[in-house]
């Protein structure tokens, strides 16, 4: 299957922001545990709104459902690709950085079709 | 209750109507903020329910016990709260940091070295004919600031949407694009070599910028330099955009540079978009008692700022500290997954409202007061301005000062000071 290499941004959502308190629900899951593509690059992978896929970087690799970027007339560029701040996002960023700050923006990623599930909250992070 | 204080964002809005149950005004996060949901029910010390007292005293030996403890978080509390962690972290010799260094500390490292053309957003909504928001969302992220502050509202001088000049630069077609009178869209990691580009057009070097920088085009430059100068009192609020991508504290001190220049031929102000209610507190709390706004050490007895060495995710991931206080944060689901394997590792004591990620890894879990509805206090909003938030309904649950107070106490008491 093909892969695509991708730029990585994450950052907020009105969705992530009104489940963030309850981070433990399946609502949060929801609102995080995607990554908005670009049509054509959906297609060049294989993959249709809701498929999972994979991202890797040099950091980490996350499995998430791939989501297409027309929804409510949004536009991603093709070769970016968009995470939802949060847990699943973080399993592909970088920890150390001259500033102290992590690069949550602009990370060189790849992606793929995968068969392998979505992951829990609590198995990202507890491992069960 | 007429014009409660909203403490979920930045905007820090203050004219929410609440009944007891829902509130008027609320944006759809704010509407989640003030909506009930699942609580952390009681005190607990490893899955044991235990007295808010017994909670406290085994977090206070927790932490005493730790040669440097990391003590996170406060950008969601009251300033009365924060003080009393920077106190702690001062008794402790541990390392005091807050969420802005995942968040917006890029800026302060920027202003440390060129200051900040500031302003208010009242300034914003009052005089502001041209806005600018360059690698930020606030549809999403602060859904209420265009109606309030900068785009469709009425302000004295600039009386509403018509008379304002929008223009939005962003990697994404966001959904605040769609506000904009103009979308530029650039490439990711570019923003420092178009600030530059717009510093040369406007002090007068055209020639010396290329054809396209950044994704775009000289002319499309030229016309944004134009719309930018003949504005007569603009306002360039920014985002994660620049402090989370290539460049970081560079880039807000390259937009501080071309504010600068912006200065030289009309009035310019610069906001950046502050993502929690008070996470300015957690930064100026900090600079008014240690002298630094976060990644400050207290283990040699006084305070060392380092940003690239005492930050939380620094600290965590070059395993530097051996225990952890948490408080009205979640950094087990917002740091980078090195950072949180460690926190997996050591003691970590949770002071928040709501069980959340960290939850999962923490040993000793405190419940608080919900602050702005059931603990008041005072929080800066996202340019500074001190508001009173408010206590609207009772509870059982004590308040962050409240938990801090009494940790603090039998800290002092167990270091025999």
């Amino acid at each position: 299957m093909a892969k695509l290499d991708v730029i990585i941004i994450t950052g907020r959502t009105t969705d992530q922001g009104m489940a963030i308190d309850e981070k433990l629900s399946e609502e949060y899951m929801k609102s995080v545990a995607f990554c908005e593509m670009n049509e054509e690059d959906m297609k060049i992978i294989g993959v249709k709104d809701g498929d999972r896929i994979k991202v890797k970087t040099e950091f980490g690799e996350v499995v998430l459902f791939a989501k297409k970027s027309a929804v409510e007339d949004l536009e991603i560029p093709r070769g970016v690709v968009f995470i939802p701040m949060g847990p699943y996002a973080n399993q592909v960023v970088g920890g150390r950085n001259g500033s102290g700050t992590p690069r949550f923006k602009g990370i060189k990623g790849v992606v793929e079709a995968t068969q392998e599930e979505v992951r829990t909250i609590r198995e990202l992070v507890v491992g069960k | 209750m007429r014009n409660a204080v909203c403490t979920f964002c930045g905007n820090v809005c203050d004219d929410i109507e609440f009944d007891g149950v829902t509130g008027k005004n609320l944006c759809p996060i704010g509407e989640a903020k003030f909506a009930a949901k699942r609580r952390i029910e009681a005190p607990m010390v490893r899955g044991r329910r235990v007295s808010y007292e017994e909670a406290i005293e085994k977090a206070a030996e927790v932490l005493v016990n730790a040669k440097r403890p990391l003590l996170y978080g406060w950008a969601s509390t009251v300033n009365e709260a924060i003080r009393l962690g920077v106190i702690l972290a001062e008794k402790l010799g541990g390392v005091y940091d807050q969420c802005s260094s995942v968040c917006h500390a890029p800026s302060t490292l920027a202003m440390i070295e060129e200051g900040i053309p500031g302003g208010t957003l009242g300034q914003a909504k009052n005089r502001a004919d041209v806005v600018v928001f360059w690698g930020c969302n606030p549809v999403e992220a602060h859904p209420r600031h265009p109606s309030r502050y900068s785009v469709m509202t009425k302000g004295f001088l600039t009386k509403g949407r018509q008379h304002r000049h929008v223009i939005v630069v962003d990697v994404r077609k966001t959904a605040t694009a769609y506000l904009a009178t103009e979308f530029y869209q650039i490439k990711p990691g570019y923003d420092y070599a178009v600030f530059t580009a717009l510093r040369s057009i406007i002090n007068g070097h055209e020639k010396a910028v290329p054809e396209e920088v950044g994704g775009i085009s000289k002319k499309k430059l030229k016309e944004l330099a134009d719309i930018l100068i003949n504005g007569k009192y603009g306002v360039i609020f920014y985002g994660l955009g620049l402090t989370h991508s290539r460049g970081q504290d560079r880039n807000v001190e390259n937009i501080v540079k071309l504010v600068q220049t912006l200065n030289r031929h009309t009035r310019y102000i610069l906001q950046p978009m502050r993502g929690h209610f008070n996470v300015v507190g957690a930064g100026e709390v900090a600079a008014w008692e240690a002298g630094y706004e976060y990644a400050i050490d207290f283990s040699r007895g006084y305070s060392r700022f380092l940003p690239s060495e005492f930050t939380a995710v620094e600290v965590l991931v070059r395993r530097d500290c051996d225990a952890a206080l948490i408080v009205a944060s979640d950094p087990a689901a917002h740091f980078p997954k090195e950072a949180v394997k460690r926190l997996a590792e050591i003691p970590v004591i949770q002071i928040d409202p709501h069980p959340n990620v960290t939850t999962l890894l923490a040993d000793i879990v405190i419940p608080s007061a919900l602050v702005g509805i059931e603990a008041e206090g005072t929080v800066y909003r996202m340019d500074g301005i001190p508001l009173r938030v408010k206590k609207l309904k009772d509870t059982g649950y004590w308040s962050d000062y409240e938990i801090l107070k009494l940790m603090l106490d039998k800290v002092i008491q167990l270091k025999g000071e």
